[in-house]
């Protein structure tokens, strides 16, 4: 067995079989969701958009050692095209949903995901590198940035500055 | 006997009765802590008994917008959280100020970005800002003493 380094080995697949892959790798001892999140290579050009990346752990749960790790790489464009790995991992499933929330890639079993950070009335995807930086959705308050019916805070006189 | 005898016999004080009302309301202040960040840490140590928030008459935290009279917004507030914030500040009695505590509710600080709120006068009206990333606990003291400056030079009068 090679030494495990942080990263673990790569492994790019094909987005339609990431939930046959997963389970493979989960069978073969990954038992551990590490993370799921995703890239968006737009400013690199690349297509698909967007790299959805899986990190497993291989974990011993006898003594706590890690055992290696891997990491798969599966390039999405906007459509649907991953399963939901929410039956290999419970915890993809807010994963998933941060993965939608912050980038807007869905999952073909998963039709009416719903965002995990944001507000339902956000528009768009924040992490996507096309959404513009200065781009502001507040619920509340003029969009302006102006202020709320703020009281004149300058008439104290703070004795304290010797005014 | 002299007019200012029968006036105010001895034993008695004249004043005004905003400059009472004043006096009264500086040194009860009834905080409702709204609290979402890591400025939280600072103004527990602030309100420990190190620094001891209560001698100035603040060591009351509410934890009912409707028992409170003075808001103190400590830590970043999100888009998400703004409605909420509007509504406890809604719900509070007048008089009521509001402090911001920290430059994250002073301005947004360095979080310019999708979801945090460019300072929170955006959404509810600021009494008293206090700077700091955090602010040490002797800023805050020093921002409360002002609020009671303003508090006392108000009359606590609620704002137009």
């Amino acid at each position: 067995m090679s030494a495990p380094s942080a990263q673990g080995e790569r492994r790019e697949i094909a987005a339609a079989r990431n939930h046959e892959e997963l389970a493979a790798l989960k069978a073969e001892g990954y038992g551990v969701l590490v993370d799921l999140t995703c890239v968006d290579y737009l400013p690199q050009g690349k297509s698909p958009r967007f790299d959805v990346i899986y990190r497993l752990m291989k974990f011993d749960a006898a003594d706590g050692r890690d055992l290696g790790r891997v990491e798969v790489h599966c390039a999405v464009g906007e459509e649907p095209v991953l399963r939901s790995a929410r039956d290999l991992w419970p915890v993809a499933d807010w994963l998933e949903r941060e993965v939608w929330d912050m980038y807007g890639v869905g999952f073909v079993d998963r039709p009416d995901i719903k965002r995990l950070l944001m507000y339902e009335e956000f528009v768009g995807h924040a992490l996507r590198k096309d959404y513009p930086i200065g781009k502001r959705q507040p619920l509340i308050g003029p969009k302006s940035g102006d202020k709320a019916n703020s009281p004149s805070f300058n008439i104290l006189k703070p004795t304290i500055t010797g005014e | 006997m002299p007019l200012e005898e029968t006036v105010a016999p001895a034993g008695t004080m004249t004043t005004q009765i905003d400059a009472a009302l004043g006096w009264a309301r500086k040194y009860s202040i009834f905080q409702y802590p709204f609290v979402t960040a890591c400025c939280g840490m600072e103004f527990m140590s602030t309100a420990a008994s190190h620094y001891d928030l209560d001698r100035f008459g603040a060591g009351f935290p509410r934890f009912s917008p409707r028992q409170a009279d003075c808001l103190m917004v400590v830590g970043t507030i999100s888009h998400k959280i703004a409605p909420v914030l509007r509504r406890i500040y809604d719900q509070m009695p007048e008089p009521k100020w509001v402090i911001a505590f920290g430059v994250c509710t002073c301005t947004g600080g360095f979080y310019n970005n999708y979801s945090t709120v460019q300072g929170i006068d955006t959404i509810v009206p600021v009494d008293l800002y206090i700077p700091g990333c955090p602010p040490r606990p002797e800023t805050v003291l020093q921002g409360l003493v002002l609020l009671q400056e303003k508090i006392q030079k108000t009359g606590g009068r609620a704002r137009p």
